[in-house]
């Protein structure tokens, strides 16, 4: 990196439902790969995106493989903070019951398993989105 | 596409070696592909490739080494869950190489 010790907030805005499109797939893949440059790495949830955290995901019928686990093992990347937005699920008739308990082990807190789904307004997300230095859509 | 006969059955494999269906793999297959790259593997390898398969089997996902090295050294403890370790073991890097063996794509973030 030329920028050695650079840490940059980064934002990963998910809006597209999980499969029929390539969209979330090829974002938690640059997720990882940004992983490894090790910035302040977020996701936001908003819009068709919020079924990407559904629970129970089924992919047998329709040929493709269920990658939803993968969002467990963010914490690993030291991924922590999923924001989902509230509206977004309301729209939907969901609420946080119905998406996965995704968690991460806080190593700085003797491991402990901490919820990494935070629920967030539509407001909320806008002052999430202004305090980030880069914002990618998928 | 490539293929590698291992007692008798043909596997494919991708154009850096590593398998096409991840169900084809056995400890067979595993032991051929260790030597490929002139290595003989012991129980500290296998113990390495069964994470491997666990953690894959769980998230979907082949870790990173970053993330390998932290959680063997969780689950095995510090002696186990460091670079120099992982790295006598799998000389060409314990993400890329103990991944292969374990029959898993390439890791993701593997640059």
């Amino acid at each position: 990196m030329s920028e050695a010790g650079v840490i940059k907030k980064f934002l990963y805005l998910n809006r597209k439902a999980p499969y029929g499109t390539i969209y979330a797939l090829e974002s938690l893949e640059v997720v990882l790969i940004s992983a490894a440059f090790e910035q302040d790495v977020s996701l936001a949830f908003v819009d068709d995106g919020v079924f990407q955290l559904k629970k129970d995901q089924k992919t047998d019928a329709i040929g493709m493989k269920n990658f939803s686990p993968i969002y467990n093992a963010l914490g690993d990347y030291d991924i922590t903070k999923l924001y989902v937005e509230k509206e977004s699920l309301e729209a939907r008739g969901l609420t946080l019951d119905d998406l996965m308990d995704v968690t991460y082990e806080d190593e700085d807190d003797d491991w402990a398993e901490k919820p990494a789904i935070q629920l967030v307004s539509k407001t909320e997300m806008a002052d999430i989105m202004e305090s980030q230095d880069v914002v990618l859509s998928f | 596409m490539a293929t590698i006969n291992v007692a008798g059955k043909d596997v494919e494999v991708d154009e850096e070696g590593y398998l096409t269906n991840l169900a084809d793999w056995n400890e067979e297959i595993g032991a051929f592909l260790a030597s490929q790259d002139e290595l003989e593997l012991t129980d500290a390898h296998w113990e390495i490739i069964n994470f491997l398969r666990e953690y894959y089997d769980e998230y979907q996902i082949a870790p990173a080494v970053r993330v390998l090295t932290k959680a063997i050294g969780k689950k095995m403890g510090k002696d186990k869950g460091n670079s120099k370790y992982l790295y006598e073991l799998f000389p060409y890097g314990p993400g890329k190489q103990a991944c292969r063996f374990a029959g898993l794509p390439k890791p993701t973030g593997c640059i």
